[in-house]
């Protein structure tokens, strides 16, 4: 059974990067997976960036 | 600690271990009684198998386990001075006297046994629905053979949660028997279902050494495909998809999968108390059906790493315990699934304080 509300990461073969899609479609990628599950929990705070906005975590 | 979350089902035994004996189980601090009632149609042979009974596990007289008493058909008699249970917790008998307190009965558990386990339902009975019980068909499927058993481990239960969700301690804790060097090094794909409560961790190797547990069950030799899904459905039920087949050996087209070994692992996760767990484990294949040595091996070598991950966390839990309040951890990578099924616990754990009422309904005097 799936819902609607699926979020996904996805640790990058090659490198040490995580990226994240939320359900409404946004996306980060970051190093730390503690900090993008927060990011992503958040839905929907600051998930409708601007597209020149979305980037990786600092 | 990771908090309890009630209103929900637990495996409390496998369908096996409850029959004409009483069995007693702590879950979530709950001391419950289990048996089975007298099969029906025993007298011509016929017989069913018998429900199971979940009744809490003390007397309300003064206190005694009911698991160490025995039963008189389907009633319980207290061991100690006879009070006597039906299967609904009602008190049909005390000694010396005709009348029966009202009060006196004990809490009876929802209990459903699906797939080869046993569910009881921890929580407010009115919010029982049997429907939402993950499945687990395999372990009650004859064309798989299983092996399995429990383990109970000196360690709050979301170590255990933790051990599962991160399975590339394999390649350290159990290495020479399940673990290779891919698992560690290959990245994982973490899906979070939150309305389904499902935590999917899957790792894909594409190219990784057998371990002997495969090696000398699927008689492999040389390198293989190995696929590990997992599906976590919290809090209880975790279920490994191994899938291993000879380097490059993919599923056809239409789905089918013919040329590969189907391995399903499942894992019961039940707290006991605050510092136990009830580690249940169980091993399905769908190839070598009915070769003995194969089935023996299987379940031998899995109960050692069983206990590799026992002894692991038992020690860990002692270490713990030793830590002052507010101690830090360091998260990377390879715990996004674990953390994921971290966060939906606490939600189940406060989404079952919000709405439980007492489910024990005995108070001292």
């Amino acid at each position: 059974m799936n819902t609607a509300e699926v979020y996904r990461i996805d640790w990058l073969p090659g490198t040490d990067v995580l990226h994240g899609v939320c359900h409404c479609g946004a996306e980060r990628s970051a190093e730390d997976p503690v900090e993008l599950w927060q990011w992503m929990l958040a839905h929907p705070d600051g998930h409708h960036l601007a597209p020149e906005q979305k980037g990786t975590i600092e | 600690m990771t908090a309890f979350a009630r209103n929900q089902w637990y495996v409390a035994a496998y369908g096996r271990e409850v029959g004409r004996e009483l069995l007693g189980r702590t879950i979530l601090n709950e001391p419950i009684a289990f048996y089975r009632t007298e099969p029906d149609g025993a007298e011509d042979g016929a017989a069913s198998t018998g429900t199971v009974v979940a009744l809490a596990d003390r007397c309300v007289h003064r206190r005694y386990p009911l698991s160490a008493s025995r039963l008189d058909g389907d009633n319980v008699v207290c061991g100690y001075h006879g009070f006597t249970y039906d299967t609904s917790g009602t008190c049909v008998f005390v000694p010396g006297q005709k009348r029966v307190p009202r009060t006196a009965r004990v809490a009876s558990y929802p209990v459903v046994e699906q797939d080869s386990l046993v569910w009881v339902w921890i929580g407010d009975p009115a919010l029982a629905d049997p429907a939402v019980i993950p499945r687990a068909p395999w372990l009650a499927d004859p064309r798989w053979t299983t092996v399995g058993g429990m383990e109970p481990i000196d360690a709050g239960y979301g170590l255990l949660v933790d051990n599962l969700m991160d399975l590339s301690h394999e390649t350290y804790l159990h290495g020479g028997y399940i673990g290779t060097p891919e698992v560690a090094e290959t990245p994982i794909t973490t899906e979070v279902d939150e309305g389904a409560g499902i935590v999917r961790v899957s790792r894909h190797m594409d190219d990784a050494d057998c371990p002997p547990f495969y090696a000398r069950s699927t008689g492999i030799e040389g390198r293989i495909t190995r696929w590990q899904d997992i599906e976590y459905h919290a809090p209880c039920l975790y279920l490994l998809h191994s899938r291993i087949a000879p380097v490059g050996v993919l599923p056809e087209a239409d789905g089918s999968d013919p040329n590969a070994f189907h391995v399903e692992i499942t894992y019961a996760i039940t707290p006991s108390t605050d510092r136990t767990v009830y580690d249940f484990w169980a091993v399905s294949r769908d190839f070598a059906q009915d070769d003995d040595e194969v089935t023996t091996f299987l379940h031998d070598f899995n109960r050692t790493v069983v206990r590799q991950d026992v002894d692991a966390l038992n020690l860990l839990q002692q270490a713990l315990d030793t830590e002052r309040e507010g101690y830090q951890e360091l998260s990377i990578n390879i715990d996004t699934g674990g953390l994921a099924a971290r966060r939906i616990l606490a939600r189940l754990a406060a989404e079952g304080e919000r709405t439980t009422t007492p489910s024990t309904a005995v108070a001292a005097p």
